[in-house]
């Protein structure tokens, strides 16, 4: 176990690597002119220049390389063009609260999905599996943007059930914080319902399918005490893997919701900074949301091999 | 031949009449596919009483898995049981559902299945699963725990503590079977349903799993419905056998009666189709039934056996046939039963003319391979020396982990062997690895593989897959390959129509000849098959072993014959080659090997054959399991099972590879004469337990 | 003693091997056709094509000059109202059509075909060229798709081409790996053992032999970029960083008019964005029909 652990950290840093590097790429090596960029298309060339120069834009790659990997080792990741303050700081607490605001949408979603997938797995084709089928193939569909747009005109300004913009005023109790946000996380909660749900379901028709079903049925079982002790933990392996791989695309979907809504996380920061062209905020909002995908898919991992026996002791060997 | 001992068929003595345990009454089963309902079960009727073991045999498609599953009522959402009553102890379970169905399957009835692995979960311990078969009865926790593990070694389990902590994928095939089998005797159930349980193991495991079946079937009076298309099983294993045709019993009778006097003409077909009494190729061709097996759901005649049967009429197709008492609790369905000595043997004659020993095709000096898994190291194969002659067939034989796969693969150049290995074909070494073998090495050595739909590419035609064959291993082109093609299907009987056929169009068998032609595409010197007719039906398979035969006399290929099935071995190997761990432990020719006296691991290996000739033999029961190829034993590799094994002499040093005999060689420390005494021994046993009781094991 | 064994009950074959190929052709579309998903999808899919290719002609008003009062609600003369400019909503949605189903499908050609060709390298040679090739699409992988195509359209500008080239390019490791996963199955099966043995070009066994295996899950997988094409690009023409204005394409609409929502005008955010909505399921709908029937 610890073996497999340790080969997945080091290809997980590997690919943190070469996240990296592609961002580099990107940033750097595109043609752009940075000093352009920050003083704007009216200032003479002196100052672009002069900015340039302190930028070290004009140094030759392999040595901006080098500096570039030397600060992400040391979590250096430059100043904002914008104001010329640190970026990380900012990114972290933006990121604190869009993850808030994910977990709500996550915790919305997970048990209802998970239901779903179940209870259509159980009964493949019939009219309960192909209306959840429907249901999640035309919700995941729709960007999260869209859905939450529906839910504004609807849920926000017809039926007045809940605020619009997600800004919960200060010292809110806990129940008025969470209708702020309850729109918001419900955009995305519909959208991912879909996968999770379509994910369970098929997971359930394999296990369902198999061998062993067979056997614990003609033990004589009743289908719940089947379900309980022999579907559930190998059905939910896939679910748990698309789970992981989500969250990677949750924030993502959350830029779109949180314009909508208004609510002051990682997507307006990114937003903003893509308005002001300032891209060392972007660069480094992108390492760290794909770090957080790598740590989700890492734990995603991780909680599979718990489930799976088989996957765990062979590798262990 | 060998002179088999008379085996006498007793009058099956008068059972005192019991309820049946099982009583099928003339089951009716359709699959409905998309929207169409597709008749399986043409009206089944049979009856099993408890303590009596009955077989059901057949072909594929003929709906002997269908009734088994039927009589513990596991069916599939699309089956419709259209007509007939299934009564278990008196009581239809085709009308039960719900709680009264759970009852039943808790309690009265049980099933054992084809492979085991995938029966148990595999992401729960051992233990829990088989405490559950306990707990469903009503005990609980502790005393279920408790008789989990007296089930567990009712099922000769040597260390039920420690299997019933492990995983299910960490056990043996052997060992996952009686698992299962401990889990299904939980109950004690009325009716016993086991469904090809050993198809998929080993010979020696299949051989020890058989047994303990019979054992304890022979201590409780579960009534047993046994399932399989393997015929020796069914002979040795069951009192009863039903034969099926297309969803009906054509024939049904003591076991031992119908396969030495079988009155149907398919029974007979099935029978004369398999290699048995020790017939080789050189004697006749295996006799094949014409036609092909019909697709589930297809309409059919009155007889279901009409179209290919050589004693058929117009009485046939207009009236269904009656069922005729022949005598000794045997029935059959035909008309004309009693023209059944018509049916003719193939012409001997046809076969292949023994074989002069011809020049040298293959020479393999000192092959090893070895693999490099997970940091260690696993010898695959290790020091292997053989010879393949023109014109003859070398059988190799072993189980898993005896590493004939491996030699064929790197005959082939699949894989690429050890440092140190030598492989000649004719004059030359040949190159490690195909990819750099020069063309005319490529041609020389083709293969067979046991799979044809994996085999065939699906998205291409017939004629393109040989054109492709031909025009890449022999250079030719245009009209010239368009030639060849036809005449390699010629050869194999392929018509035009099928050179335009895709592969999932083609039967089974009809794939298989596609595959050889291929393989003959550039006239090759050398043929590796490999479990060519595992795959394939009983009837099926004759057909292409006949065709093999014949390829190989008319062009005098070599062909290396992988095979766990010895009676295809017998049928078509001139010498034959014994595998144990990676390395060869006999070799010689056909006769002799069977004959002995031989290796003790081929001596086990020979008893351990389930075999449909009735001759009663001593198993010789191997303990333990093959040891795992990463860590072989010391000394002679067999040392750790071998029942005549020699303490201080076999566990240090290896044998050598040793002519003891002309043209026989084998490896191990016993002198051939000690051996040929010890087996005469053994078989003086056996004839005389025949004559005076019931068989007792060695 | 007839060893033949004939070919019995099958399939009635048609003289020529081109003939059956139309035959299974006709009949695959006739499966499809049955499938009431499909139906729906493709309906809705032709509609929107036929008002991308028609656009001003059908459009009742000029989408781009034509002035009438502001936010109109929805009534006889508009029938979707008008926006915060005056411009008839209907006429928009209707033009909008265009760019989203021009960009969409190049990008997700691009990503297809460049992920398919990665797919067929990595997942036949294997070895040292497939761990490092799937080191880098891992590392695609983990990238943010809305971020990283937000910062590749700050640094290059929002150009159409550059949405389609960022797009595409950031869909090729998926396909890459749907590819290379549909090939393993393949590599496995002993027809490609037996295409070596008799001496075969890595380069014919991946063209001829195993690429039109693939065929199908690519075509399927051509239809999910689609979809997805569809939906980042909206997203992105949302966010303000992909087409420009003053295009009427519809995430740009939702973007420009959202903010209108909550003093009550919904009409010009909700048509488009319902468009948007409906492209996308259509789409998913028709890939999923595709994806059952190759299942099957």
């Amino acid at each position: 176990m610890i073996r497999w652990l340790a080969r997945r950290l080091v290809l997980s840093l590997i690919t943190l690597w070469l996240l990296a590097t592609i961002v580099f790429v990107i940033a750097n090596v595109l043609p752009n002119d940075v000093g352009r960029t920050i003083a704007g298309p009216f200032a003479p060339q002196e100052t672009v220049d002069a900015i340039n120069e302190r930028l070290g834009t004009n140094d030759p790659l392999p040595e901006q390389y080098l500096r570039a990997m030397r600060n992400l080792v040391t979590f250096d990741f430059g100043n904002s063009f914008q104001n010329r303050q640190p970026v990380l700081p900012a990114i972290v607490g933006a990121v604190g609260r869009s993850g808030l605001l994910a977990a709500y949408a996550l915790l919305l979603t997970i048990p209802i999905a998970i239901l779903a997938g179940l209870f259509a797995g159980r009964r493949r084709d019939r009219s309960a599996d192909r209306a959840i089928v429907l249901a999640g193939v035309t919700l995941s569909s729709i960007p999260e943007f869209v859905i939450g747009t529906f839910l504004v005109v609807v849920v926000g300004v017809q039926l007045r059930l809940l605020p619009v913009i997600a800004r919960p005023p200060e010292n809110a109790n806990i129940i008025t914080f969470l209708s702020f946000l309850a729109m918001p996380a419900l955009a995305m909660a519909i959208v991912y319902f879909g996968y999770i749900a379509r994910m369970t379901r098929a997971g359930t028709i394999e296990v369902l399918e198999s061998d062993y079903i067979r056997t614990a049925t003609m033990k004589g079982l009743t289908t719940s005490q089947t379900m309980r002790r022999h579907v559930l933990r190998n059905a939910l392996v896939p679910t748990v893997a698309v789970i992981g791989v989500q969250i990677g695309y949750l924030f993502g979907g959350i830029i779109g919701v949180e314009k909508i809504f208004n609510y002051n996380g990682m997507g307006q920061l990114m937003l903003m900074a893509a308005q002001r062209k300032d891209i060392p905020m972007l660069t480094a909002g992108v390492i760290v949301i794909g770090i957080v995908y790598m740590l989700a898919t890492l734990t995603a991992d991780l909680i599979i091999a718990w489930m799976n026996p088989r996957a765990r002791l062979e590798s262990g060997r | 031949m060998s002179a088999l001992p008379n085996v006498e068929i007793e009058p099956t003595p008068p059972v005192p009449s019991k309820a049946a345990a099982l009583k099928v009454e003339d089951l009716h089963l359709a699959y409905v596919v998309r929207g169409i309902p597709r008749p399986v079960l043409r009206g089944v009727s049979f009856e099993v009483k408890p303590g009596e073991s009955y077989g059901l045999v057949g072909e594929s498609g003929c709906g002997k898995s269908t009734t088994a599953y039927a009589a513990v009522r596991y069916l599939p959402r699309n089956a419709r049981i259209t007509k007939g009553r299934i009564l278990v102890a008196g009581d239809d379970i085709v009308k039960k559902s719900g709680d009264e169905l759970r009852t039943f399957r808790t309690r009265h009835a049980s099933m054992v299945y084809q492979d085991p692995g995938s029966a148990l979960n595999p992401s729960t311990k051992v233990g829990p699963q088989v405490v559950e078969a306990f707990t469903i009865l009503g005990q609980d926790q502790k005393r279920a725990r408790d008789s989990a593990l007296a089930a567990l070694q009712r099922v000769q389990i040597a260390d039920p503590e420690r299997v019933m902590g492990r995983y299910p994928h960490q056990l043996s095939g052997g060992m996952q079977q009686r698992v299962v089998i401990a889990m299904a005797l939980a109950s004690d159930p009325q009716l016993l349903v086991l469904d090809e349980p050993t198809t998929g193991l080993d010979a020696t495991v299949e051989a020890s799993v058989l047994d303990l079946v019979r054992a304890l079937i022979a201590e409780t009076s579960s009534a047993v419905l046994l399932i399989a298309h393997n015929l020796g099983v069914i002979r040795t294993m069951c009192d009863r056998v039903g034969v099926m045709y297309a969803g009906k019993i054509v024939e049904e009778g003591p076991a031992a009666q119908v396969f030495e006097r079988p009155q149907h003409p398919y029974t007979v077909g099935l029978l004369r189709a398999l290699p048995r009494h020790g017939v080789t190729k050189s004697e006749r061709p295996l006799a094949t039934i014409p036609g092909t097996l019909p697709q589930i759901g297809t309409p059919l005649p009155t007889c279901v056996f009409v179209d290919r049967c050589p004693l058929a009429t117009d009485l046939c197709r207009d009236v269904d046939p009656p069922i005729v008492d022949v005598g000794n609790g045997q029935w059959t369905r035909c008309h004309h039963w009693d023209r059944i000595g018509e049916i003719k043997e193939p012409a001997p004659g046809l076969g292949q003319a023994a074989i002069e020993q011809g020049d040298m095709a293959l020479q393999l000096d000192n092959v090893s391979k070895t693999f490099r898994s997970g940091g260690h190291d696993v010898p695959a194969l290790v020091g292997v020396d053989l010879q393949l002659f023109d014109g003859e067939t070398l059988g190799l034989v072993g189980e898993s982990g005896s590493g004939k796969s491996t030699l064929a693969k790197t005959i082939l150049g699949i894989e690429g062997p050890d440092v140190g290995s030598h492989i000649t074909l004719e004059d030359h070494e040949l190159g490690s690895l195909a990819a750099k073998r020069p063309s005319g090495d490529k041609r020389q050595i083709q293969m067979v593989f046991q799979n044809p739909d994996s085999a065939l590419n699906r998205g291409k035609s017939v004629r393109s897959i040989l054109g492709r064959s031909v025009s890449k291993l022999t250079g030719l082109s245009g009209k010239a390959v368009d030639d060849r093609v036809d005449k390699l299907a010629d050869s194999l009987r392929l018509t035009q129509r099928h050179l335009d056929l895709k592969p999932r169009q083609l039967s089974g068998g009809l794939k298989q000849r596609v595959a050889i032609a291929r393989a003959f595409a550039g006239d090759p010197r050398i043929v590796v098959a490999d479990e060519p007719t595992s795959a394939l039906d009983v009837s099926v398979q004759a057909a292409i072993l006949n065709v093999l035969s014949e390829l190989q006399a008319e062009s005098r290929t070599s062909y290396l014959l992988i095979s766990h099935d010895l009676g295809v071995v017998r049928y078509l190997a001139d010498r034959i080659a014994v595998m144990y761990l990676g390395r060869v432990q006999e070799v010689g020719d056909s006769e002799t090997i069977f004959r002995g006296p031989n290796h003790p691991y081929t001596e086990a290996l020979l008893s351990a054959v389930p075999n449909i000739d009735g001759e009663v033999r001593t198993r010789i029961r191997l303990d333990g399991e093959v040891p795992s190829p990463a860590n072989p034993p010391s000394g002679c590799v067999f040392h750790t099972r071998c029942p005549r094994v020699i303490k201080g002499l076999c566990e240090v040093t290896e044998p050598p590879l040793a002519e003891v005999e002309p043209g026989h060689l084998m490896k191990c420390h016993i002198p051939l004469e000690e051996l040929r005494r010890l087996q005469a021994q053994r078989k003086e046993l056996v004839v005389e337990e025949q004559s005076v009781g019931p068989v007792e094991e060695v | 003693m007839d060893a033949t064994a004939t070919v019995g009950p099958v399939t009635p074959v048609g003289p020529t091997l081109r003939s059956e190929r139309a035959q299974a052709r006709r009949e695959t579309l006739a499966l499809l056709f049955r499938k009431p998903g499909f139906l729906i999808g493709v309906v809705i899919l032709a509609m929107w094509a036929v008002f991308a290719v028609l656009g001003e002609s059908i459009a009742p008003y000029d989408p781009f000059n034509d002035f009438a009062r502001r936010h109109v609600p929805p009534g006889p003369e508009h029938l979707f109202g008008t926006d915060r400019l005056g411009r008839d909503v209907l006429s928009r949605v209707i033009v909008g059509a265009r760019d989203v189903l021009l960009v969409a499908p190049l990008a997700a050609i691009l990503g297809v075909v460049a992920g398919s060709l990665l797919g067929l390298i990595m997942g036949y040679y294997r070895g040292f060229i497939d761990d490092a090739i799937s080191r880098v699409v891992e590392a695609f992988l983990s990238l943010p798709v809305i971020l990283v195509a937000l910062l590749t359209l700050v640094v290059l500008g929002s150009s159409t081409l550059v949405v389609v080239l960022v797009v595409g390019i950031l869909f090729t490791p998926i396909v890459a790996r749907t590819v290379r996963s549909a090939v393993l199955s393949e590599r496995q099966l002993d027809y490609v053992t037996a295409a070596k043995l008799r001496g075969e070009s890595g380069l014919y066994i991946i063209t001829r032999e195993i690429f039109p295996n693939v065929l199908g899950p690519i075509v399927v997988e051509l239809t999910v970029r689609f979809g997805y094409a569809i939906f980042t690009i909206a997203t992105l023409s949302f966010l303000g960083v992909g087409i420009q204005p003053p295009s009427p394409d519809w995430g740009l609409t939702v973007s420009d008019e959202y903010t209108n929502m909550i003093s009550g005008k919904w009409w010009p955010t909700l048509f488009p964005a319902l468009a948007i909505a409906s492209c996308v399921v259509a789409v998913n709908l028709i890939a999923d029909a595709l994806q059952s029937l190759t299942g099957e």
